[in-house]
């Protein structure tokens, strides 16, 4: 440190309210956009609510689990396009997450430099695929090959079975709640895929030399290393591919067959809380109890989605030191 | 995990948690530069390329037995890469390349059949920023332990409190082993990362400016550390600081834009280097 005696030149700061008034500005907007959000989201519930309750009124507790769907009589329940949400979308999670994990790990860990642009590409470009062509595609391609060459053999292989058997039995239609799943789980993959690839990614190269460094093999810095640091972000990630295979309508109307029936068959058709409510509304007159039953399924696929969102949040709430 | 125990030297581990000395199968041919004290590990004739661009020219370097070498240079001279040659972390990297002879208990460790998990756990590694895993203190330690060797639950106990003794972490941690790593403190964190190195029982540790982000404090335990490990532990060191180098290294290497410049006992490198281009550097000239 030299010093010098030159004279440090006089600050000239600033003393006008213009930066101040825009600084309030900047906040107010800020805040109104936040708030906005909270305005948005309690506003569909609410309104999503009032459409409901007369559905509500006339059935009480019995909507959730009648499993009738009679425009004649006006009975209306919500037990089966419940189970079939539920059903369809657990199952396509059951099937798309090890494909998406296998398809992170592989781009982050084992591809050559040259594969990892264009498979990542093109599982970007999967995502953005609209479900209405998968739904086409489903109908056109998927729907025949199961019909034909997918599910016969299983029915027949698993004629007998105790569980099994009745899992995979049925006339082999090609449509039904096990397609569903099927073309539900390819629309997911990518989303799973390419947010598990993000947060894989950003483990620091440090901690995976750390691991590489003790000995460990590419699995073993996978599952002890990488997993444990990305698992919020992981189950994130599955949970985003959930949302959207619990609120898939046009791809899962093409393929699941539509009917309100649960069936203890995989291979049977069935029907979900969109599909219906896709098939229905257009037939339902304003006024109606059966608009008002479809508004409550909505209100209730609302709630699946919302109860899924805490469970893993309670799941994911970082554990105390012990 | 392979866990021949005729590929690698055992070494026996008294319960009174000092160690035996390690077994020194091989001499390089290579004269040290401390008298009458064989290589640990050879380095000859070394390459190293990140792509075209050649990192390392023609290094000739020795470590000596169970003594601390220290590498200086400016940022980029090659020093950390060298460190990375020692252990093939550069592996892991596409594009990048080593040519040469390494040579550990006479076998060439550059041998691209060389089973890459065996030698990572014979030459160990430490970091420049601590990295304790997202597991408890005790799973930090047994993790790498596993990797190669299946311990009963007291043998496993024993090594961990040995290995913790041994990075002079034990006393603090003794008993809160269950609860996270990420909760001690920077120099802890390092010295865990120490003792989760020794814990597989490495006959080789490279640190990489190891308290680069440490403070006094937490350093100067580093070094007090670094010195009780020589006595089992062939040691390379890389560091910025020429202080720690004196202090902590029997002998000192100096690179500069990827050669060798010179190596000598750590005494006479700070007293009378032969280089001018040493000389330079040490007394802060350039770098």
């Amino acid at each position: 440190m030299s010093t010098t005696t030159v004279d440090t030149p006089p600050v000239a700061r600033a003393t006008g309210g213009n930066s101040r008034t825009g600084d309030k500005l900047f906040a107010g907007a800020a805040t109104a956009s936040g708030l906005f959000v909270l305005v948005l989201l309690g506003a569909i519930i609410v309104s999503l609510f009032i459409g409901a309750l007369p559905a509500f009124r006339a059935f009480g507790p019995f909507f959730l689990v009648n499993a009738n769907w009679d425009p004649v009589q006006e009975i209306f329940g919500a037990a089966v396009p419940i189970f079939g949400t539920v059903v369809t979308s657990v199952l396509a999670l059951l099937m798309a997450v090890p494909l998406a994990f296998g398809i992170a790990f592989f781009l982050t860990e084992l591809a050559p430099a040259w594969m990892r642009r264009p498979v990542g590409t093109a599982i970007e470009l999967l995502a953005a695929v609209p479900s209405i062509i998968f739904g086409m595609w489903g109908f056109f391609v998927i729907v025949p090959i199961m019909g034909t060459y997918i599910e016969p053999p299983i029915i027949d292989l698993l004629d007998g079975v105790p569980l099994l058997g009745t899992l995979f039995s049925g006339a082999p239609f090609g449509t039904g709640i096990f397609t569903a799943a099927l073309i539900l789980a390819l629309m997911v993959i990518p989303f799973i895929a390419a947010t598990m690839r993000d947060v894989f990614l950003t483990v620091p190269a440090v901690y995976k030399e750390s691991a590489y460094g003790l000995g460990c093999t590419t699995w073993e810095v996978m599952r002890s290393i990488v997993i444990p640091f990305t698992r919020v972000s992981v189950v994130g990630g599955i949970m985003l591919g959930l949302g959207r295979a619990l609120g898939e309508t046009m791809a899962v109307t093409f393929v699941i067959g539509n009917t309100n029936r649960i069936t203890g068959s995989l291979f049977g058709p069935g029907n979900t809380i969109a599909s219906i409510v896709a098939l229905e509304f257009p037939e339902s007159p304003a006024g109606s109890l059966k608009l008002s039953s479809l508004l409550a399924l909505g209100f209730i696929l609302f709630a699946i989605s919302f109860i899924v969102l805490a469970i893993s949040r309670f799941l994911l709430k970082p554990k105390a030191a012990a | 995990m392979p866990n021949d125990p005729n590929e690698r030297p055992t070494l026996p581990m008294s319960t009174t948690l000092n160690m035996a000395p390690p077994l020194v199968r091989e001499q390089s041919s290579a004269a040290s530069v401390l008298a009458g004290v064989p290589a640990r590990l050879s380095i000859q004739n070394l390459d190293f390329y990140y792509g075209a661009n050649r990192a390392l020219k023609s290094v000739d370097l020795d470590l000596p037995d169970r003594k601390v070498t220290a590498m200086i240079g400016p940022s980029g001279c090659g020093k950390s890469t060298l460190l990375r040659v020692l252990n093939r972390m550069y592996d892991l990297y596409p594009g990048q390349r080593a040519e040469g002879r390494v040579m550990l208990d006479g076998e060439n460790i550059l041998d691209p059949g060389l089973d890459l998990n065996q030698l990572r756990s014979r030459v160990g590694m430490v970091f420049q920023k601590p990295t304790p895993f997202p597991m408890s203190i005790y799973d930090n330690i047994a993790f790498g332990v596993k990797l190669h060797e299946r311990l009963s639950k007291s043998a496993m106990d024993e090594r961990v409190e040995w290995s913790l003794s041994r990075a002079a972490l034990w006393g603090e941690v003794k008993d809160r082993l269950a609860s996270s790593a990420t909760g001690l403190s920077g120099g802890q964190q390092q010295r865990l990362c120490i003792a989760r190195t020794i814990a597989v029982r490495p006959e080789v540790i490279l640190l990489d400016e190891p308290t680069s982000a440490l403070d006094p404090i937490s350093t100067l335990k580093v070094e007090e550390l670094i010195d009780e490990l020589k006595q089992d532990f062939t040691i390379a060191i890389v560091t910025h600081n020429m202080q720690q180098a004196a202090r902590c290294a029997d002998q000192v290497a100096f690179f500069y834009m990827g050669e060798m410049v010179e190596v000598a006992a750590a005494a006479q490198m700070f007293t009378a280097p032969k280089q001018k281009r040493t000389q330079d550097y040490i007394t802060g000239r350039f770098g």
